[in-house]
């Protein structure tokens, strides 16, 4: 049914696309003057008008359709008076006996009644909406093919158009911000409708299956469930261990990179250490677990540590490697981007290279360098799989580096993972979570980009 | 100068130098640190992988009887044959390729050499040559995934019998088999063609390889356009103002949005507002090319801006319109970087799993997914769903489902950098 209304229009936009291009011809031969576009803009301009009323008129059927024979078939069940949650499983019953699945009570009257019904609505609904789409949009064909004459410009309407539509396609990210923000908002809302915020932000237990469990009524058990601090003290526990990896050796790596390292050596060593940034985080994930966690447990074990098998510092550890070269790239740009009279006039006083360099360059490159710092910062407590994987799914309020313990986006993997219920302020809180990270991240990135553009302008 | 004074400028200046050559080592550190890690990523998870690429086979002989005589199947069709019990039959013949077995326990154990899906593989085999079927037939059939694991050398044989998932008993057949030369070992095929099972013998990369496919599809239908026609729009038609400084932060900001933050948008959005098929490459697809978006506008900027004045203005000095001037002239040149961008943001997204575990394509499917509107997993999803496995047999399995990962991942690498070169102009 979709595949064959799309070919119809397709093939209806050729057609009116031909329509036009032989419509300005003969005005060309009738009037022995050129018309005011070129051919092929009066072909755009037919086509244009063939198609667009016809795929918003298609989307508006798209999204009511679904509700319009839901209704007609359901009519005589409101009629009956039966719960509105019955009904809704009955007609998950009803289309899932249609698409050939066959339950309980596939074989009952009512349900074969409701099926034929629903067929047969259907039926009547894509036949009409065909054809209402094709003789509107043949409608506005006439008229714009009435519209055709010498004088007429059409190519300044079809570039309105295309122009409309380049705008349309930038305002989407617009939209999908606009979208984060609702969709995190409107669940958390609902969430400290229940659970009080300060509980949520300054609680010190978080189990939110206690809440699952108990009754609902029991209020007081659900807020003391929903305290985020032990997941905000795991969060920055191991994105502190994974900048304390990838800081020291990212900066070293940028800094031999742009000062010592010769040509070929910085041709071929950084792509490779660019390889880091584009290995997917479900393959850090698996080595933590694999690789590194043993091997801190075998070396936890050997100095007499109890390591848990799940940690922060594998965790963190894999995640400050994976952060490397996020550190070392954007480091690179901003020394790079220090003016080379700066080091000529250090090398003036008699200074050496790494005297240079950590007394003039790094001070010179501070701000964009704590910006590069902000913006990895910002991936570590982003960062999902690595975490999911290796660190724990437990909310467990310690600093030992050697115990499980779990972030943000942990849980909200943990919580959301298969089904889930809705409604139930444990699903919430995950949008609460999400949103917490939404604006943490947001603000180190704000503050970075800041940082990092208001630098290298002042050099340009 | 006096010598004093020179022996102390000299000292100082061999302090300094030894400063200089122990802050240049500490940059040399670094670097071979990043590349060591590199090096241990790829050569352990190649190392743990690519057993999976072969599979252990058994020989056994079956011979047919009164009640199953191989004339009967001539006449048969596929699926009749698919349908037909011969569960005990199988099972009877496994038994007396070990004639010297006899305990009930013991024979139990025999089955447990050969995967769960004998009968089927039998079957298959009856299938493909039912028209030239003698009454003696010889065949392989797959090993469990213990004796696989086991012939592959990733089970140790020394730890003792009550931790290992292999007795001793299973052991000595296993290496009887071994010298009479019945175990083979060859390319694992159906492992990129079947999909995900519980018995990890059996599990396949194929279900994941096409939900993956699906979904990259849908990113690329949806983020390319968007993402062009976008770019083009701010680059070069928009007059600067608070409004497209607006967009521009907001693009910004959102290539920095955690990925899982995009997964709590599928799910608020596509699938509870929009009620959208969960679990579906669709709805996968949508989700991640939202993330891809901000990628591809950022690469298409760039690549426009880097296109000279001079174009532009030579074709409107002969009369091109404003919109000519962009579509004929300035897109074709920049094309090539937005593409590039466009299949960097595509691999991102590939190898892209918190947000399709929270829409809910972290399912067990065992059926290949025929169409974007079936639920499925992605590549990245399933090598995490191995990963939970208890199974040891999974953890080659993961292995391999990354390394076919990243294989992809490099090819996609390489074709940016391919047309990069190629077709990029350097003005």
């Amino acid at each position: 049914m979709g595949l064959i209304t799309f070919f119809l229009l397709v093939l209806f936009a050729i057609t009116s696309f031909y329509l036009g291009y032989f419509r300005s011809n003969r005005v060309r031969v009738i009037e022995k003057q050129r018309p005011f576009s070129l051919d092929k803009y009066y072909g755009y301009y037919l086509a244009i008008w063939s198609v667009v009323p016809a795929v918003i008129i298609l989307f508006a059927i798209l999204i009511f359709d679904g509700f319009i024979v839901k209704n007609y078939v359901l009519s005589e069940f409101y009629s009956q008076g039966i719960d509105q949650s019955e009904i809704s499983l009955l007609f998950t019953q009803i289309e899932n006996t249609r698409n050939g699945i066959k339950l309980f009570n596939s074989e009952d009257e009512i349900i074969v009644n409701a099926v034929n019904k629903l067929n047969y609505i259907e039926g009547i609904f894509d036949i009409t909406s065909i054809i209402t789409v094709f003789s509107v949009s043949s409608l506005f064909l006439l008229y714009g093919y009435r519209k055709i004459n010498l004088n007429f410009d059409a190519r300044l309407i079809v570039e309105k158009f295309i122009l409309i539509g380049f705008f349309l396609c930038s305002l989407i990210a617009i939209l999908v911000t606009v979208g984060i923000i609702f969709s995190l908002l409107y669940e958390t809302v609902r969430f400290f409708s229940q659970v009080p915020i300060l509980d949520f932000l300054f609680g010190t237990n978080w189990s939110p299956q206690r809440a699952f469990v108990r009754d609902a009524a029991d209020a007081a058990d659900i807020e003391n469930a929903f305290g985020a601090v032990p997941l905000f003290s795991g969060t920055f526990l191991i994105a502190f261990i994974a900048m304390c990896v990838s800081i020291p050796v990212g900066l070293l790596t940028a800094i031999y990179m742009s000062e010592y390292a010769k040509s070929s050596v910085r041709n071929t060593a950084k792509p490779i250490i660019e390889i880091l940034a584009g290995i997917p985080t479900v393959v850090y994930g698996f080595f933590a677990v694999i690789t590194i966690a043993p091997f801190i447990r075998s070396l936890g074990g050997s100095i007499g540590l109890d390591v848990s098998s799940e940690s922060a510092l594998a965790a963190g550890l894999v995640m400050g490697i994976m952060i490397i070269p996020f550190v070392s790239s954007l480091s690179d740009d901003v020394i790079s981007s220090v003016p080379q009279s700066l080091r000529e006039g250090s090398y003036a006083m008699g200074a050496t290279k790494s005297e240079t360099i950590k007394k003039v360059i790094i001070p010179a490159a501070l701000p964009g360098i704590i910006g590069s710092f902000l913006l990895a910062v910002s991936r570590a407590i982003g960062e999902t799989m690595i975490v999911v994987m290796a660190a724990g799914l437990v909310a467990n309020l310690t600093a030992n580096p050697l115990e499980a313990s779990t972030t943000i986006t942990t849980q909200i993997v943990v919580i959301l993972i298969g089904d889930q219920e809705f409604d139930s302020p444990k699903t919430m809180s995950a949008f609460a979570l999400g949103l917490t990270l939404f604006v943490m991240t947001l603000i180190l990135n704000f503050i970075a980009l800041r940082v990092v553009k208001k630098y290298t302008e002042k050099y340009e | 100068m006096n010598s004093n004074s020179l022996k102390i400028s000299n000292e100082n200046l061999k302090r300094r130098l030894n400063a200089e050559r122990r802050f240049k080592f500490y940059g040399v550190i670094a670097i071979s640190l990043a590349l060591i890690f590199v090096l241990i990523l790829f050569t352990n998870i190649i190392s743990k992988g690519y057993s999976a690429f072969y599979r252990t086979l058994i020989e056994i002989k079956i011979e047919f009887n009164d009640k199953v005589q191989p004339e009967m199947f001539k006449q048969m069709s596929d699926t009749e044959i698919n349908k037909l019990d011969l569960y005990s039959f199988s099972k009877k013949n496994i038994y007396s390729n070990f004639p010297d077995i006899e305990k009930k326990s013991d024979k139990k154990k025999i089955i447990k050499l050969f995967s769960i899906e004998f009968e089927e593989e039998i079957k298959t085999y009856i299938n493909k040559n039912k028209n030239n079927l003698g009454n003696k037939i010889n065949l392989y059939i797959s090993a469990s995934d213990d004796i696989d694991q086991i012939h592959k050398g990733n089970y140790s044989r020394d730890i003792p019998e009550e931790r290992r998932r292999v007795s001793n008993f299973q052991l000595s057949i296993y290496d009887e088999l071994v010298g009479q030369n019945k175990v083979k070992f060859e390319f694992n095929l159906p492992f990129f063609s079947r999909g995900d099972s519980r018995e990890a013998e059996l599990a396949g990369l194929g279900g994941s390889l096409i939900g993956s496919f699906f979904t990259m599809i849908i990113v690329l239908l949806l983020s390319f356009p968007f993402g062009l026609f976008g770019a083009i729009y701010l680059e070069e038609f928009s007059k600067r103002n608070r409004f497209t400084d607006f967009i521009e932060i907001n693009i910004n900001n959102l290539a920095a949005v955690p990925s899982i933050v995009f997964g709590l948008l599928g799910l608020g959005i596509l699938l509870n507002t929009f009620e959208l098929p969960r679990s579906t490459a669709l709805v996968g697809g949508i989700t991640l090319s939202l993330m891809t978006l901000p990628t591809i506008i950022i690469a298409t900027r760039a690549s426009l801006r880097s296109v000279p004045p001079s174009i532009r203005e030579g074709a409107l000095a002969v009369g091109a319109s404003k919109v000519q001037t962009v579509m004929h002239h300035v897109v074709p040149l920049a094309l090539p970087g937005s593409i590039t961008g466009t299949i960097i943001g595509i691999a991102r997204a590939l190898g892209e799993t918190a947000p399709l575990l929270l829409i809910g394509m972290v399912a067990f499917i065992v059926d290949v997914p025929s169409s974007p509107l079936d639920p499925s997993t992605s590549l990245p999803v399933q090598a995490y769903l191995w990963n939970d496995s208890a199974e040891r047999a999974y953890e080659e399995k993961t292995s391999a489902a990354i390394i076919i990962l990243l294989s992809f991942l490099i090819l996609f690498n390489l074709i940016a950098v391919f047309i990069r070169r190629k077709f990029e102009t350097k003005w």
